[in-house]
């Protein structure tokens, strides 16, 4: 049992397994719609066709993507470092104060090319920060970053709710939420590149923050595997023992993956506020941080899986809302459901099929799998 | 006589909001003792408040509904213990997946059962647990000082109530005084000691989690059947990780978790008093803060500024056998 998981091909490994944990999460949820007493087959049909078959349906399902994209490559940029950040959430809830106080000041002055990058800047600097206590508390005092990030979600949260229902609030409104932004500040939408495919978009707020994602994801994939940084967070994740033994800053590494991950955090928080709501409300990430996780292992914390992933998330979320609509007995809350089960079987039980996987292969070709062929038997 | 009544209903409401987290909290010292991670305390007191509540409503009997909380909880307990113990999953991961998928399907249940958007049917008297007086309450409530104390904060609660505080002594004895316990810490701190004793490792930590998904259905079943008249969804609201938080507090003991149980109790039910009204000396304290101080608190303590908190060390680790 020394190595207790066989190699198998790429392909195996980064398409097939994570399809058949898909799958199986999937018909886990099938059964869910099933106790509710409705046909999963046709949930099936009205969600995907939710999803992708109009062209605001698709408009949609990229705009929750790009939020998905952001969250999953902050919790993958942790994990490369053996780090769970769990604390996307928080982190992207509380940059939302750093892009109001950006959008409230300039929002009447500049352009929205000038604000975007101030409020990227502002956004990004606030999640990195917000993540670096955490961090610092992992690497110099040993505090189980698991355990801080969860606390830190909760601070966050009070946070903000605290600053929404006081200081951020006009004093005429009711609702606990900032002012509207004013043109300066609202992002332009992308909705014409989906047109020039011929489709109609009514209204969907998907936004320039997709391009700024697609970039992101490019830039993490560059900083994961072809920099000196990415290199080092991937030994110290793979073992801190071989890090700290060639001579790799275990404090120094720790503290710039987290707030890496922060900053991707941070970003997700433009897409709902600059995007969509043009103001920041509370509650307004509800969750993104946490379909990170179930996004980054889904992708097997490579951005392209990782943009794959969102995409599908972005699905669920769009044809989620079509299906409520049309399955009553079935709201949004299902995709919280699937949402834990790809958790789990990506996740938590990534290498329940393995072993099936791993015979049937050898059982093939035997070299797939990296062993002799059996002497005797040909091959 | 007002500020001591004050202080009497206060710390009345003290042990009223700190009986789920003492729950939850113990749950989870059974689980990190025997070497597993457990966030999903807070799915499993969610899936029992709604296993509890929804039984208790259909088939009229609270200590039904009390058994079934606790059925489903360990049930989801053993989920995670079949992706972290046998399939060697990670423990974390487990956890948040069995958080999302106790939020949703007891939403998506829920509502398909009951069609009270989310909600299960108000419990009738009979359903619920009712409270117990001790006796000899209602005698000596107009002696001074004494009565009230005896009355008001020692009597009239749940008999889940009581439940909870007895598994405080019950806990450490188990962990402390016996065989299984000495075996459940040894896991936690070295599993490979306990194989070379010809000890189930996987068996342990099986049975650990057991206990755990019993505590976490009666915590559950506290909150829908004692506090509330009935489940609610996201009825816990992060209570499972407030327990959490109160466990590292307590360094992973027994009696320190009540106090430290009954310390966050008290800062929620100081809260919801003041609410607003200004205190001497520091002035008006938002609400927010005080929500937002056991968190505080906990990360305070896990920068090593009170103390030091030591999980048990082979917490997060799965076992494999033979290297």
């Amino acid at each position: 049992m020394s190595a207790p998981y066989a190699k198998l091909p790429a392909w195996a490994d980064y398409g097939l397994i994570p399809l058949i944990n898909l799958f199986v999460a999937f018909v886990v949820a099938g059964f869910v719609v099933l106790l509710v007493g409705e046909n999963p087959l046709r949930a099936a049909v009205i969600l995907v066709e939710g999803a992708f078959g109009k062209g605001t349906g698709i408009a949609f399902t990229l705009f929750y993507a790009t939020t998905f994209i952001f969250t999953g490559l902050s919790v993958a940029v942790a994990a490369h470092c053996g780090l769970f950040n769990i604390g996307t959430e928080g982190q992207a809830y509380i940059a939302g104060l750093g892009i109001a106080i950006v959008c409230l000041s300039f929002d009447s002055t500049l352009p929205w090319w000038l604000t975007f990058p101030l409020a990227i800047i502002a956004a990004a600097t606030v999640g990195a920060l917000w993540a670096l206590i955490p961090a610092y508390l992992q690497a110099k005092r040993g505090s189980h970053i698991v355990i801080t990030t969860i606390m830190f979600n909760f601070i966050a949260a009070s946070t903000m709710v605290y600053l929404l229902v006081g200081p951020l609030k006009p004093a005429a409104s009711q609702a606990p939420q900032t002012r509207n932004f004013l043109a300066g500040a609202e992002l332009p939408k992308l909705n014409w590149i989906i047109e020039l495919f011929g489709a109609k978009i009514r209204s969907a707020p998907l936004n320039v923050t997709f391009l700024l994602a697609l970039v992101m994801a490019f830039l993490v994939w560059l900083l994961i595997w072809r920099t000196k940084l990415g290199y080092e967070m991937r030994t110290y994740g793979h073992s801190p023992k071989a890090a700290r033994y060639a001579g790799i800053s275990e404090t120094r590494i720790i503290i710039t993956a987290m707030m890496i991950s922060g900053g991707l955090a941070g970003m997700m928080a433009l897409n709902p506020v600059m995007g969509d709501q043009h103001n920041v409300a509370i509650d307004f990430v509800s969750g993104a941080g946490f379909v990170g996780i179930a996004v980054a292992l889904m992708g097997r914390l490579h951005p392209v899986g990782i943009v794959l992933a969102a995409i599908l998330f972005g699905m669920l979320y769009q044809g989620g809302a079509e299906l409520a609509f049309e399955m009553p007995a079935i709201s949004r809350d299902m995709i919280v459901i699937i949402q834990g089960l790809v958790i789990l079987f990506a996740g938590a039980l990534e290498h329940m099929f393995r072993p099936y996987i791993q015979a049937l292969f050898a059982s093939f070709s035997p070299r797939s799998v990296g062993m002799e062929a059996v002497k005797g038997k040909g091959a | 006589m007002d500020v001591f009544n004050a202080i009497i209903q206060t710390l009345d409401s003290t042990i009223r909001l700190s009986v789920p987290l003492l729950l939850a909290c113990l749950a989870g010292l059974y689980s990190e003792r025997a070497g597993i991670f457990d966030i999903g305390l807070e799915g499993k007191m969610l899936v029992g408040a709604f296993a509890g509540a929804a039984a208790a409503s259909v088939f009229h009997s609270a200590f039904l509904g009390l058994g079934m909380a606790i059925l489903i909880s360990v049930a989801f307990a053993m989920i995670h213990g079949f992706a972290s113990i046998t399939h060697r999953g990670n423990q974390i991961v487990s956890g948040v997946a069995i958080n999302f998928i106790a939020a949703g399907s007891t939403i998506i249940l829920g509502q398909a059962w009951f069609q009270q958007g989310g909600r299960t049917p108000a419990l009738q008297p009979g359903e619920r647990f009712e409270a117990i007086t001790l006796p000899g309450a209602e005698a000596i409530r107009g002696v001074p000082i004494i009565g009230p104390i005896y009355a008001e904060l020692l009597s009239g609660h749940s008999i889940l109530v009581y439940l909870a505080f007895l598994m405080v002594p019950f806990t450490w004895w188990v962990l402390f005084r016996t065989r299984f316990g000495l075996r459940l810490r040894a896991v936690g701190e070295n599993p490979a000691a306990v194989d070379t004793a010809g000890i189930s490792v996987a068996w342990l930590r099986y049975r650990a989690l057991i206990c755990t998904g019993i505590l976490t259905g009666i915590a559950g079943a506290y909150l829908s059947m004692v506090q509330n008249g009935g489940f609610v969804k996201d009825m816990t609201a992060g209570k499972g990780y407030i327990a959490l938080a109160a466990l590292i507090f307590a360094k992973w003991k027994p009696v320190n978790a009540m106090f430290a149980c009954l310390l966050f109790g008290f800062l929620d039910a100081a809260s919801i008093r003041l609410q607003g009204s200004p205190l001497p000396i520091i002035g008006r304290v938002p609400a927010q803060f005080m929500q937002a101080l056991p968190y505080i608190l906990t990360v305070i303590l896990l920068a090593g500024f009170i103390g030091k908190a030591i999980p048990p060390r082979a917490g997060g680790v799965p076992y494999v056998k033979e290297r």
